[in-house]
């Protein structure tokens, strides 16, 4: 993590609702915020989701969900991507998403769910600071594993 | 000395001196006050006429809301035909003149509740449609030649269409008798809302059938509701979101021209819906924009395309849309927002409203929600004497200004947009797309820095809890409802039948025949929304996606 490559973003609309506004504006700001962002487009499969994600060897993907499937597309997309050992990924959520799911996203591995009023900023801030600690994290670990 | 000073004070505050122009939260600059010389070229006849006369500022009827209060309705539908007609039937109970219905998207995007990629959304945010038998139940026990319903369908409007008739056919009822609306507009699909599936020509083609079937058929119906409420909400100025609508629907107009019709036939099926309110609201402005429109739509049906026919010239329209402006923070709020949209509405003179609900920023809305949007129609409708007079700010010379200014700049969108090749073009390269979201993107980030402010939202603040968000909820049962009733069809139906109205579809479309009539015989037989549209995919092909930021 050592090097000065730009944070890379994937914001990716998985399942079958078009409106996109959000997910545009929000690819739109981390862009000006300074992070390279590549957006999916509207009806994305999981399985294309992730592949995208591997081939743009993203840090970070951002789910905008409104249509309430966010429960089960968030299960499917974190069991893949396991799978797929790209599970290190940051995982943020933003749309519709009523309180009592946040938690049970959390539990699946999202880092972090963003609500209809978080400003665009506070949506860059988070992913720069998360990408910053789990960054130290690694280099510890790497560290660690070297005392050994 | 001091004489002088005010002399030339007063010499400027009539010419409007740059000093006391603002800028509204719309980007217009607007005076501190206006008088005589702000609308100059204003002349009654040809200005304002009177009401249901050209040009038809002042509205499309002589009496307006005398003779007839506009239509109120709430959107609504969802999960199954059965959840929907119960739906309906309190609706109607409650004062409710006319249906609204939504689609599941699967239906909307002509998948089949048994599709793989469908499962996730069977009977969310509407009503799952399959087969004519799920027309049939969702208004069972409704008279269809009583009612008016709009259906916010658009790439499956076609075999939506097919089904309200063969459902209403099955009633008794003669298409002819038939009233409502199909949204059945598929450039703001591919702009803002994104249920398209084919390619736009032929999605243009789809249309022109539609509207030629309404023509012969059902000329109570409103084959197309061209709409400027998805695009507004995505970020379309309310300029834009007059020019994109107009010029979509002269597209539809040319394709239908093309078959041999002449305008007088067509104009008087088109409709529109657009946005009163959201979050580029401006009371004066929005009323001004809606009156601008049906003079401008007035002339372009007179001088541009030559209609005869005094019907051609009226711009109907209703307005909607707007849920952009709710908020999420202090909701009871948006019941004052919400009044404030319809009262410009009526103001303006809608034919038919469809309002926002209260929590509509965090949830499918509940009955009280709904119920209280409808009541705000209710209350401005029969409590505060809004409909007494005819477009009671006709004449102002704010708004008279105003309503000059949109006619100008709509006008010189549409121009610009042609110049650039036209609205198809623009759609399929993505410049439309483009554009609006760096708009949308600009507005954002205002009100993230204070400069427009939302009440409740970045002024005005209270410490909240965080507001538990609902989405509907679908019964986990009705996935498996819906399958089970589609197998029992596709079981009972005859599947020779299926087959040849199927190919049938394919054959015509390759011929490029109307295929209105193939398709009612499939729905007849009970093909699915499914089955039909992999039929068109065959021919016509997949629309590409323009993912631009």
């Amino acid at each position: 993590m050592s090097s000065k490559r730009p944070i890379r973003v994937l914001i990716a609309k998985p399942g079958l609702d078009g409106h996109d506004k959000g997910a545009k504006i929000v690819a739109r700001s981390l862009k000006d915020a300074g992070m390279e962002v590549i957006y999916t487009g509207i009806r994305q499969t999981v399985d294309a989701i992730v592949r995208t994600a591997i081939q743009e060897d993203v840090d970070v993907i951002g789910f905008s969900i409104l249509s309430g499937t966010h429960l089960t597309i968030c299960r499917e997309i974190m069991e893949k991507m396991e799978r797929q050992g790209i599970n290190d990924k940051i995982v943020t959520v933003g749309g519709f998403i009523p309180k009592k799911d946040v938690n049970r996203l959390k539990e699946f591995g999202v880092a972090k769910v963003f609500r209809p009023s978080d400003a665009t900023s506070e949506i860059a801030g988070f992913i720069e600071g998360e990408v910053q600690r789990r960054g130290k994290l690694s280099q510890r670990r790497s560290y660690g594993g070297r005392e050994k | 000395m001091r004489e002088k000073t005010k002399e030339k004070q007063k010499r400027e505050n009539h010419h409007g001196a740059s000093a006391d122009l603002k800028e509204t939260n719309t980007g217009v600059k607007v005076k501190l006050y206006y008088g005589p010389e702000d609308i100059s070229l204003f002349e009654h006849d040809s200005s304002l006429g009177n009401p249901g006369e050209y040009p038809y500022t002042r509205g499309i009827y002589p009496t307006m809301y005398r003779g007839k209060l506009w239509t109120m309705r709430q959107y609504a539908g969802f999960s199954t035909s059965e959840n929907t007609n119960s739906r309906f039937k309190f609706l109607l109970d409650q004062g409710q003149t006319g249906l609204s219905l939504a689609f599941d998207l699967p239906t909307q995007l002509g998948l089949d509740s048994d599709d793989p990629l469908a499962k996730d959304d069977v009977g969310k945010l509407g009503v799952a449609i399959d087969t004519l038998r799920d027309v049939e139940e969702t208004f069972d026990g409704i008279p269809l030649d009583e009612i008016s319903t709009s259906f916010t369908i658009n790439s499956t409007a076609s075999i939506i269409l097919a089904m309200y008739v063969a459902a209403a056919e099955k009633q008794g009822v003669e298409p002819y008798k038939l009233r409502g609306t199909i949204q059945n507009d598929i450039i703001k699909e591919y702009i803002a809302r994104g249920t398209y599936i084919f390619p736009p020509q032929p999605s243009i083609r789809l249309i022109g059938d539609t509207i030629e079937y309404c023509i012969e058929h059902a000329p109570r119906f409103n084959s197309v509701s061209v709409s400027g409420t998805h695009i507004c909400e995505c970020g379309a100025t309310p300029a834009q979101g007059i020019a994109y609508p107009f010029l979509t629907g002269i597209a539809y107009l040319e394709e239908v021209l093309t078959r041999g019709y002449n305008i007088d036939d067509i104009a008087p099926l088109l409709s529109f819906h657009l946005i009163c309110g959201g979050v580029q609201f401006n009371f004066f402005q929005e009323i001004a924009k809606l009156r601008a429109v049906r003079r401008l739509w007035a002339k372009i049906m007179k001088e541009r395309f030559h209609a005869q026919n005094e019907r051609s010239m009226l711009l109907k329209f209703s307005t909607g849309g707007m849920g952009s402006g709710m908020t999420e923070q202090q909701p009871l709020n948006n019941i004052s927002r919400i009044s404030f949209y319809a009262l410009a509405a009526a103001l303006a003179g809608s034919r038919s409203m469809n309002l926002p609900c209260f929590d509509e920023a965090y949830t499918i809305p509940t009955d009280e929600a709904i119920r209280t949007s409808l009541r705000i129609q209710q209350i401005i409708a029969h409590e505060i004497g809004i409909p007494d007079v005819v477009d009671p700010l006709g004449g102002s010379y704010y708004v008279e200004s105003l309503t000059d200014g949109f006619e100008g700049e709509i006008n010189a969108e549409m121009e610009r947009i042609d110049s650039l090749g036209g609205i198809l073009r623009c759609v399929e390269d993505g410049t439309i797309q483009k554009q609006l979201a760096d708009q949308a993107y600009h507005v954002q980030k205002k009100f993230e820095s204070g400069e427009l402010t939302k009440v409740g939202v970045n002024k005005f603040q209270i410490d909240e809890e965080d507001r538990e968000v609902e989405v509907f909820e679908v019964d986990p049962e009705t996935l498996s409802r819906q399958i089970g009733r589609l197998e029992r069809i596709k079981a009972e139906r005859n599947s020779q039948e299926i087959d040849r109205t199927l190919g049938a579809i394919g054959e015509a479309a390759n011929e490029r025949k109307n295929l209105m009539p193939f398709i009612l015989n499939a729905v007849k037989a009970y093909a699915t929304v499914g089955e039909i549209v992999t039929q068109l995919k065959k021919v016509y092909g997949e629309a590409k996606q323009m993912s631009v930021f």
